[in-house]
């Protein structure tokens, strides 16, 4: 792969949260890249680490009870993990920014938007008021805010949810960062306003030739807005390759579960197949495959064995031995 | 609407406004129309869907089915009786008929209660007395929504969030109804759980014949379960019809939009554009007319001036707009 | 090399997730971090422990520590000093064979008194609080539940009546008296009736003045709490205390009558926002009635606060009645109790200071203990603590 154009790349990374009794590896051995320019979606179910994940790229995993228990995260060549809070500081917002999910408590209520986006501005630039104001101004057309000079004076609760974020990702776009870390933007919205965030963040995303980690459960989103997919199972990831790759030569028996599950008009009448069982607990893995208990093609060595990425070509790799060709066990 | 005998539930014009009290006396300063005028028809032993965005009045609407909430205005039949108006005493027989399966599956269950004495309330009201007995029924109703019967004992807290919602779906059960009103039964749960629920409800119907008012925001779901659909924004309904007339030809721009903004599972499906302006929120009082102004593509000055009549535009198909006429031909560039 | 395929779990039995903790083992986890309030609870146990076997040692007829018994001539003797063996009579001798905490001015063994005083207290301080919850609980509950019901004027008026017909008689007016107590009695009886006829009725016009709506009963409880918060309650008790026959039973159920207010505004809002919760609405859905769905499913979910401000206000309480002692207003003599020691101790705080110190440092202590249990609990019961499996 052509490292020129790694942008950000996360290798073995563990986050493990230790409680009086309990170990949760919420990550436990997750790596991936984003390259610049492109749109790389986290898909999982809740509790399986992709939030996590996502917040130890910017250091804001709380520790304790947090650890990062190994692994490395380059940010433009740079060590992110082990850095200070100072450097750290300085690389948030700037280079890489975050949008929230719930848009409402992301944004501080006695506060107009103006200040919020301005604040947003001074912390990393020192420039004259006039000038942060006018950012502000632009930064709330390019997020198709209407009438944005008026709106500067506007407090969070006087816009609605579809608004509110598209301020947030105004304020994450206010230092022209390299990467944006999306984490469910779009969960609390409605269809309709999600689907103009959606289409909000494609074309800003290809404005400004920035990369996008979108982190969500919804593999419906996920079509529309992914270049590159990475599906996520209790920490680890059980997929990845082009979002062409996923939904349509899915190689993993949980990403096809996934995908037969979803109900839609065409499946009227048919049962819907479905998953058995439950997600696992961060804390209570089973051994082997996490994915085993759950799986209609799982054998013994499932069971013990902690099973390796098979490679399809082409970035797209199952982490399921047992639907690889020859039946190989992939290391 | 035509009201066929084989209706187990009409509801007719129903309205609920809660007053904005503001100041020291509490004065009412002015009424949110959380329902403004809803008619809904549900078939017995049929789905109706119930779809809107957040804030739309639906779960209002399910909370005046169950009298959990008076309605101010409207007709609430439930098998030729109205109970609209029913006292708490009237309600005992009818509240055993209808029962709901809430959204969240971790405020639904009561956190001091074991599983089975949730589920035993139900069993209590029917009067079935206790011990042997009780203890049999419940261990079947458990079995029937697929929890292992020694999850009697244990505390929700024990529970992951599906099989919350199967205990949930129990404790309905306990009374036999035979009306459950699903709201938003599948939205909080993890994508893998989602179909689990989903096929239990759809064999539950089979098993024992049930009606389901299903309320969700996912037109998916709603696609895939549902017989009729009502769509509903801002308390009042905008469409109604067989789900498949509905998502083949939606009349109201409202529907049209909210079809074009499901996400579809597809890579590089090109989404349609969708040209309905964002709501924003407005504290003066709403404006008389439609209920869409203001966001509406196809807005003409008529819709302003008062709320448009359910109109008749085929076979069960109806619609709440100026712009599509009695024969059902929209009046407007689609 | 694919072996064997394991069959797929049979999810039709759905097994529960987490490992078997009971709530207690979890509230015992999270409680045992907490090393003051752990203290707490072994002093309050240790308290508990020592006013039980107080009592029995101290009361009857020949107690074994006999807290009444004066020895003018061993009086104000220090801590662990030994007796004049040869100026007592043999019952006089202390049990222990040295004053273990001194003598008072009456030669009375502050060691029993203390142990008399310690049940004192600690009744004082349960009674008190029990009487308080009670109250509170049922006005909270009421202001939660029904509160956004609203008292129709005939109610009013009837209430009106009864009760200027029961001042008549109390004033000796009995004729007049008589008459509106039968007239309000009528009325309730006639309305008692109609419910029972008439299943829904509509009001004929000419009543519709009678049943217009006045205030909430949720204002009416709530307003009233307010009210007995302006009284400085110390002040209020004193009092009460003045005009009412010194006894112990008075002191515990007025200390309760004045502190039910806390208690009633924890478990209205706890039933407020319970109310909304979808189980109660469950329950309301099944059909449930309004007192089961109170008692049984919101109350257990609402009585962790009030345990938490109950065992602080046992603190308040004892410290009430130690100062109501202190002042003379407590527990008349001969009986001991923790405030009255003190206050016979402060004439002779510089020839015999443990009179005042014994008292003082076993009230302070106690009450410490009881407040740093309850903020123990508080802090445990405290739902963001808790991890949700």
């Amino acid at each position: 792969m052509n490292h020129q154009n790694t942008l950000l790349s996360v290798n073995n990374l563990k986050v493990y949260f230790r409680s009086d009794d309990t170990l949760a590896r919420a990550v436990d051995g997750v790596s991936y890249e984003i390259r610049r320019e492109e749109t790389v979606c986290l898909v999982g179910e809740s509790g399986c680490g992709k939030t996590v994940s996502a917040l130890s790229i910017l250091g804001l995993i709380p520790q304790p009870p947090g650890e990062i228990a190994g692994g490395s995260i380059l940010f433009n060549g740079q060590e992110l993990l082990g850095l200070g809070d100072e450097d750290l500081q300085k690389i948030r917002g700037n280079q890489i920014a975050m949008v929230f999910q719930e848009p409402l408590t992301s944004l501080n209520p006695v506060f107009t938007i103006g200040d919020q986006i301005g604040e947003a501005i001074n912390i990393h630039e020192n420039i004259a008021e006039a000038e942060v104001n006018a950012r502000c101004i632009q930064l709330l057309t390019d997020v198709g805010i209407p009438s944005p000079a008026e709106r500067m004076s506007a407090y969070p609760h006087e816009l609605s949810g579809g608004q509110r974020q598209r301020v947030m990702i105004a304020m994450a776009l206010a230092c022209n960062p390299d990467l944006v870390i999306a984490d469910e933007p779009t969960t609390a919205l409605d269809v309709t306003v999600q689907s103009q965030i959606l289409k909000l963040l494609r074309s800003i995303q290809k404005e400004r030739a920035m990369s996008i980690l979108y982190i969500t459960h919804d593999l419906g989103v996920v079509a529309n807005i992914a270049d590159r997919v990475y599906v996520m199972y209790a920490g680890v990831i059980a997929e990845q390759g082009s979002t062409e790759n996923i939904f349509r030569q899915s190689q993993h028996p949980y990403t096809q579960g996934l995908l037969a599950s979803l109900p839609t008009r065409s499946k009227r009448g048919q049962r819907l197949h479905s998953i058995p069982g439950t997600v696992p607990s961060a804390a209570y893995k089973p051994p082997g495959c996490p994915f085993h208990p759950r799986c209609p093609h799982a054998i013994t060595r499932c069971r013990e064995e902690y099973p390796g990425m098979c490679d399809y070509g082409g970035g797209h790799l199952a982490r399921c031995p047992v639907m690889f060709k020859n039946d190989q066990w992939c290391k | 609407m035509n009201s066929a005998n084989h209706n187990i539930l009409q509801i007719k014009d129903l309205k609920k406004y809660f007053p904005i009290r503001k100041g020291f006396f509490q004065r009412v300063a002015a009424w949110v129309k959380a329902v403004d005028g809803v008619d809904l028809e549900i078939e017995e032993g049929k789905t109706l869907g119930l779809v809107g965005e957040s804030g739309c009045g639906k779960s209002t609407v399910a909370r005046m089915i169950l009298k959990l909430l008076e309605p101010d205005e409207g007709n609430i039949i439930f098998r030729d009786q109205d109970i609209s108006r029913f006292s708490e005493k009237d309600m005992k027989p009818i509240r055993k008929e209808i029962q709901i399966v809430f959204q969240d599956p971790y405020g639904s269950l009561n956190p001091r209660m074991t599983v089975g004495q949730s589920i035993e309330e139900g069993l209590r009201i029917l009067g079935i007395p206790r011990g042997e007995k009780r203890r049999g029924r419940l261990e079947k109703l458990l079995k029937t929504v697929g929890m292992s019967p020694d999850s009697a004992d244990r505390y929700p807290h024990e529970f992951s969030g599906g099989q919350r919602q199967r205990i949930g779906i129990a404790r309905a059960l306990s009374v036999e109804p035979s009306l459950v009103i699903c709201d938003e039964p599948i939205s909080a749960l993890d994508v893998s759980i989602q179909a689990q629920i989903l096929n239990l409800l759809k064999d539950l119907q089979d098993q024992l014949g049930l009606s389901y008012l299903f309320i969700s925001h996912d037109l998916n779901v709603v696609g895939y379960l549902c017989n009729k659909v009502s769509v509903m924004y801002k308390g009042n309904i905008m469409e109604y019809a067989p789900t498949e007339k509905l998502y083949e030809h939606p009349f109201h721009p409202y529907t049209q939009t909210l079809l074009a903004a499901i996400p579809e599972p597809e890579p590089g499906r090109k989404q349609a554009a969708i040209t309905m302006r964002e709501d924003i929120p407005i504290s003066a009082p709403p404006p008389p007319g439609c209920a869409l102004q203001g966001r509406c593509p196809h807005e003409a000055p008529e819709c302003r001036d008062e709320k448009m009549p359910f109109v008749k535009v085929g076979e069960d198909h109806f619609v709440r707009c100026w712009r599509v006429g009695q024969n059902g031909v929209a009046r407007y560039e689609p | 090399m694919i072996e064997e395929s394991a069959s797929p779990p049979d999810y039709g039995l759905e097994q529960p997730l987490a490992p078997r903790r009971t709530r207690l083992e979890e509230f015992w986890l999270l409680f045992r971090q907490n090393r003051l309030a752990i203290m707490g609870l072994i002093i309050f146990i240790l308290f508990f422990c020592i006013a039980f076997t107080g009592l029995l040692l101290t009361s009857g007829s020949d107690p074994v520590f006999d807290p009444s018994l004066v020895r003018l001539q061993e009086k104000l003797r220090a801590p662990f000093s030994k007796p004049h063996l040869e100026t007592l009579r043999p019952n006089e001798i202390p049990t222990l064979g040295i004053y273990l905490l001194g003598t008072d001015d009456l030669g009375r063994d502050v060691f029993s008194r203390m142990l008399q005083g310690a049940w004192v207290s600690l009744t004082v301080g349960f009674v008190a609080v029990g009487i308080s919850v009670i109250i509170g609980i049922f006005m909270g509950g009421i202001a939660g539940y029904f509160g956004q019901r609203h008292i129709r004027l005939d109610q009013v008026l009837v209430t009106c009546l009864l009760s200027a017909g029961a001042a008549l008689v109390f004033f000796n007016q009995a004729k007049w008296g008589a008459v509106l107590l039968v007239l309000g009695h009528a009325y309730i009886f006639y309305l008692l009736l109609m419910r029972l006829i008439a299943v829904r009725k509509i009001p004929p016009k000419r009543f519709e003045l009678l049943h217009l709506d006045t205030i909430s009963i949720d204002t009416l409880i709530m307003r009233l709490v307010d009210i007995m918060l302006c009284f400085p309650s110390f002040f209020l008790i004193l009092t009460v205390v003045a005009l009412l026959p010194a006894s112990i039973y008075n002191i515990m159920i007025v200390i309760g009558l004045t502190s039910w207010m806390g208690t009633t505004r924890f478990v209205r809002a706890e039933f407020l926002s319970l109310r909304e919760q979808d189980f109660v609405a469950a329950a309301r859905a099944l059909g449930v009635d309004n007192f089961r769905i109170i008692f049984r499913h919101m109350m257990p979910n609402a009585i962790a606060p009030v345990l938490v401000s109950a065992t602080i206000g046992i603190a308040t309480a004892i410290l009430t009645e130690a100062g109501l002692s202190f002042l003379g207003f407590g527990v008349p003599p001969p009986h001991a109790t923790w405030g009255n020691i003190l206050s016979d101790g402060k004439n002779f705080i510089f020839d015999a200071p443990w009179l005042t110190f014994v008292p003082g440092f076993s009230i302070l202590v106690v009450v410490l203990a009881f407040n740093l249990f309850g903020e123990g609990l508080r802090d445990v019961l405290n739902p963001k603590l808790r991890e949700r499996h």
